[in-house]
């Protein structure tokens, strides 16, 4: 949501590119702000913790943003072509904004993966996931880990709401939906591992799709937290991610 | 170590008591607002609080109303029922207003129509369902057009064009639950099928599920009832996925920057809405076109925003509830409530108000015009 | 004995005293917006108890109070007069429905509201049974957003119902009528039996839970708050404990729904939303956690400012910012003895919130 409302801003005396990619910087800095202000200075919280400190972050950034921005719903300009543009793929009409949505979000991905399997911080990273102290005792920075997380997770949510926002327009409160949803494909796919949460987020985005020819359409998103629950309650480790190395995180 | 507790909640308790007490001399007319400025309706509430305040400043630098200023106190609801319940207590025990504006919902105008009743307070609702002047209840009048009225619009519309089979889709607002109902209601009588019927979110971001259903349906014609964002989205999806009927949408499509949002996917929609939205374009001749242009130039001007059918609805009810006190010469209740009941003829933004004891509306299907999208402007159909 | 009458004693004088200063001072209508306070706090010392003392969290509790508050409403408006069965007439003769006036003069007949109330009731324990079992084996933020999720599970539903109003919700709900003639309504002429009805309420479940907590019950709690492993390795049945602390805050929240929904004479999909129960997270956690007067007076002071309108816009924000300073500065340090210096330091940094306009 901040990356989208941002970048609109931004749009109105800066060329398109630049004023996303400004969105994403400054939303990084949020990000960075918000983790350093209530997160990093608490001694060992729980995970518990953490969670209601967000959850409390994010209704406020919600109320900030619907006083700084007003109620109003705003857009970007399609990247390419217009908003009835289609480009017909085998007789399915796709918009070339969801070509660019697919396409960078694909990019988004794959610098992830390489990030985190690549380069030292990437794998640093992980460690503190994994088990903070053991990453600790190897001389690792958790507190700058975190903080990276954080940062790192802002951009991606701003490139997000940057590139959809064509299509679905933002709004002071479009983040919270959305929040749910993606915690219900982390968990679908395995915390921590991005590449099952796109499996993830297709598989649940295919169910609520076909969902509506079976149910009203008003209980679709009851039917993405419903198979939250589900595997919340089935297999807490996500349908791809291993039972162990959910174990193994401290909870 | 309990009591201590105690003491400090009594303690917080009083102060509130204390700062809430401090009892005004009733100089100026006291008008209660009850909006949903915040929360899912804030499309709605938002714009009529501008309104309202907009309107009030107005009459306060002119000296007043019968030389008595008008004090606004608005209370955002954030389209809660029982916030709505709670301060509609609140403005007629506690603060005695004179009248109250509002709310914006109608989920939360049916709510309090019996408070107002037992307080013989007058209401104004800027919100649409008939359900909430019809029954007629004494002291509940609303401004917007009614949803039913809309529907015939589009309905007479259809016959025109010999359209027959419809599809439907509407958001999970009260708004587009309204106008669901209404559809569904009155489509037998004109000879109108509907042969596929939608409900979606209405934080929905993609509704390509949903229009492909429509168009599998193989229907002539698509209404749309529902609020932005979603609104506009229908009408993109629609247009990918190549559906080249006839789109209708509700006159809740009447705020230019949702056409613009829309781009050219919102050319040749048809839309039932008051004349606010293309004053600039009406004859010369037409009653409300002096008002409407005035409206949406100071709006503007002072918010920097366009003005929408929206804020028009608090805008009517404030400039009735000032006619009547003038009328009745001076504000007294059930004298004003009369002089709104005899209101003929009244030009408002929403359409020529003709109250009568057994219509608390006022507004026919003539208040409702049909408009289009051209070139990314709205324009008479 | 007298240690522990003691503060019940004194909240029942705080609420007669209320009462009197509002009766000398000539200012009776506070009171409609206290006793919708009341019924919230009823709430939130259901929610209290869980958290507290039970040691687990929900955010979805106004998913409970919106089950209590729908199915009341509902059945005590929907028009039988055109469903006649078997099943109608039935319920008729043994005396379940009643027979009634609107305000304009149409008939209606309807659920008993005494009826409609205990079928609020048993499908409250049924939901909270069912989804109870296994949300209660999850842990931290599993816990959380499970809760969250069941929550806006409800919100969906009621919102997305055509016969539950939709967005719209249900209006024109009937008083609640209890017997001595007392009614439960929004009516200005019953303001202070309503009043004291309310509280009346919430004192009786406040001493049901502090006998809980001085039951076996509330010691066998407070070891699975310690130390839940040990708990278990004690022999005390953990999970059946929580279980049951989950269903009866779960009903504690239903009861609540269905008085309100009278007293209001209407309930909106906004009260099942997901703010409403941060908020009564947020209310419990100020009240210090594991401390019911606490969470009592905090919210008797933020509802009844909430209900004003004194936050104005910012109504969200406040308990936004709440949670996120207790969660900071006092998240769990509340079991200890120094509960007291917590709670003071908690009470003297709210007035700084409550600033916003």
């Amino acid at each position: 949501m901040l990356g989208g409302m941002t970048a609109v801003t931004l749009n109105h005396f800066l060329p398109l590119p630049l004023a996303i990619v400004l969105a994403v910087v400054l939303t990084m800095i949020i990000g960075a702000v918000i983790e350093i202000l209530f997160i990093r200075w608490l001694y060992k919280p729980s995970v518990l913790r953490m969670v209601i400190i967000t959850i409390g972050v994010s209704i406020l950034v919600r109320e900030i943003a619907l006083h700084i921005w007003g109620e109003g719903v705003r857009a970007l300009p399609y990247f390419t072509g217009s908003s009835v543009s289609s480009i017909n793929l085998g007789g399915v009409y796709v918009s070339s904004q969801v070509l660019w949505v697919i396409g960078i979000g694909a990019l988004a991905v794959a610098s992830l993966t390489a990030f985190f399997n690549l380069t030292m911080l990437g794998r640093q990273m992980r460690a503190c996931a994994a088990n903070r102290d053991a990453a600790r005792l190897c001389g690792i920075d958790a507190g700058n880990m975190v903080t990276l997380s954080f940062v790192l997770s802002a951009a991606i949510g701003a490139i997000g709401g940057a590139i959809v926002c064509p299509i679905t327009y933002v709004q002071y409160d479009s983040g919270t939906p959305l929040a749910i949803k993606g915690f219900t494909v982390a968990i679908l796919g395995g915390l921590g591992n991005s590449t099952a949460a796109v499996g993830a987020g297709m598989i649940l985005g295919i169910l609520e799709s076909f969902s509506i020819w079976v149910l009203p359409t008003a209980y679709k998103e009851a039917i993405s937290i419903a198979i939250l629950l589900a595997i919340l309650f089935f297999k807490p480790s996500g349908i791809f991610g291993s039972a162990e190395a959910a174990r193994l995180k401290e909870f | 170590m309990k009591g201590k507790k105690g003491m400090v909640a009594l303690g917080v308790l009083l102060a509130v008591f204390l700062s809430g007490a401090v009892a005004q001399a009733a100089e100026p007319i006291k008008v209660g607002a009850i909006l949903a400025v915040t929360g899912p309706a804030s499309f709605l509430g938002a714009p009529e609080a501008r309104t309202l305040e907009m309107l009030v400043a107005e009459t306060n630098a002119k000296g007043g109303v019968l030389g008595r200023k008008i004090e606004l106190i608005v209370k955002d609801s954030g389209a809660s029922p029982e916030k709505a319940f709670s301060f509609a207590k609140q403005l007629i025990e506690e603060d005695k207003v004179f009248a109250i504006i509002g709310p914006s919902t109608s989920g939360e105008t049916m709510k309090i129509k019996a408070v107002a009743e037992e307080g013989k307070t007058i209401l104004l609702s800027c919100a649409a369902a008939e359900a909430i002047v019809n029954p007629v209840a004494k002291w509940v009048f609303k401004t917007p057009q009614k949803d039913s009225d809309a529907v015939l619009k589009i309905f007479e519309q259809m016959k025109k064009m010999k359209i027959s089979r419809i599809g439907v889709l509407s958001g999970n607002t009260g708004f587009g639950n309204a106008g669901k109902g209404q559809i569904e209601k009155l489509a037998p009588e004109h000879g109108i099928t509907i042969v596929a019927n939608e409900v979606y979110d209405k934080a929905a971001s993609d509704l390509t599920a949903e229009v492909t259903k429509i168009k599998a349906a193989n229907v002539q014609a698509l209404i749309n009832w529902s609020i932005v964002p979603a609104q506009a989205i229908v009408i993109k999806n629609a247009r990918q996925i190549g559906l080249t009927i006839p789109i209708f949408q509700s006159h809740g499509f009447g705020n230019i920057k949702y056409v613009q949002a829309a781009g050219a996917a919102a050319e040749g929609v048809l839309f039932p809405a008051g004349r606010l939205l293309v004053a600039d374009v009406l004859p010369k001749s037409d009653p409300q076109k002096a008002l409407l242009v005035k409206y949406a130039k100071d709006y503007e001007s002072k918010y920097k925003d366009e003005a929408s059918t929206f804020g028009g609805h608090a805008y009517d009810a404030y400039t009735i509830l000032i006619k009547a006190i003038e009328q009745a010469k001076g504000p007294d209740k059930e004298a004003v409530r009369t002089a709104i009941e005899n209101l003929k003829g009244f030009v408002g933004t929403g359409g020529i108000f003709n109250f009568s004891a057994t219509d608390h509306n006022g507004l026919h299907v003539d208040a409702f015009e049909m408009l289009t999208v051209k070139n990314g402007k709205f324009a008479i159909h | 004995m007298v240690r522990r009458h003691f503060p019940v004693a004194a909240f029942a004088g705080l609420i007669v005293a209320i009462q009197l200063a509002t009766l000398f001072t000539g200012t009776p209508y506070y009171l409609t917006q206290l006793t919708m306070t009341a019924y919230y706090s009823l709430v939130v010392v259901g929610l209290c108890m869980l958290i507290g003392y039970a040691g687990q969290i929900s955010l979805g509790h106004a998913g409970f109070f919106a089950i209590g508050g729908y199915v009341s409403a509902f059945l005590t408006t929907f028009d039988l007069q055109h469903h006649r069965g078997a099943f109608v007439s039935l319920l008729e003769k043994s005396g379940a429905l009643v027979f009634r006036h609107d305000v304009y003069g149409g008939s209606l007949l309807t659920v008993h509201p005494w009826l409609a109330c205990a079928a609020a009731i048993l499908l409250t324990v049924a939901v909270a049974y069912l989804v109870g079992g296994p949300v209660l084996k999850l842990k931290g933020h599993y816990l959380a957003m499970a809760t969250l999720g069941i929550g806006i599970i409800v919100y969906r539903i009621v919102l997305g119902t055509e016969f539950l109003g939709a967005a719209d919700g249900i209006s024109e709900v009937p008083g609640f009528p209890l017997p001595g003639g007392l009614l439960i309504t929004g009516n200005a002429s019953s303001r202070v039996s309503n009043y004291y009805l309310a509280w009346g309420i919430v004192i009786l479940g406040m001493v049901l839970l502090l006998n809980l907590i001085r039951s076996r019950v509330g010691r066998a709690l407070a070891a699975v708050h310690g130390a839940e492993d040990a708990a278990e390795a004690m022999g005390i049945p953990t999970a059946r404990y929580k279980l049951h602390t989950f269903v009866l805050s779960a009903v504690f929240a239903a009861v609540a729904g269905v008085l309100l929904t009278h007293y209001n004479a209407g309930i909106g999909p906004s009260e099942a939303g997901v703010m409403k129960s941060v908020r009564y997270v947020a209310i419990v956690a100020i009240g210090g956690m594991a401390n019911l007067w606490g969470a009592l007076s905090m919210s008797l002071v933020l509802n009844y400012l909430s209900l004003r309108g004194y936050f104005g816009t910012y109504d969200d924000a406040v308990f936004g910012v709440i949670l996120i300073l207790i969660m900071l500065f006092a998240p769990d340090g509340l079991l200890r003895r120094h509960l007291l210096s917590d709670l003071k330091r908690m009470v003297s940094r709210n007035p700084a919130e409550e600033e916003t306009p």
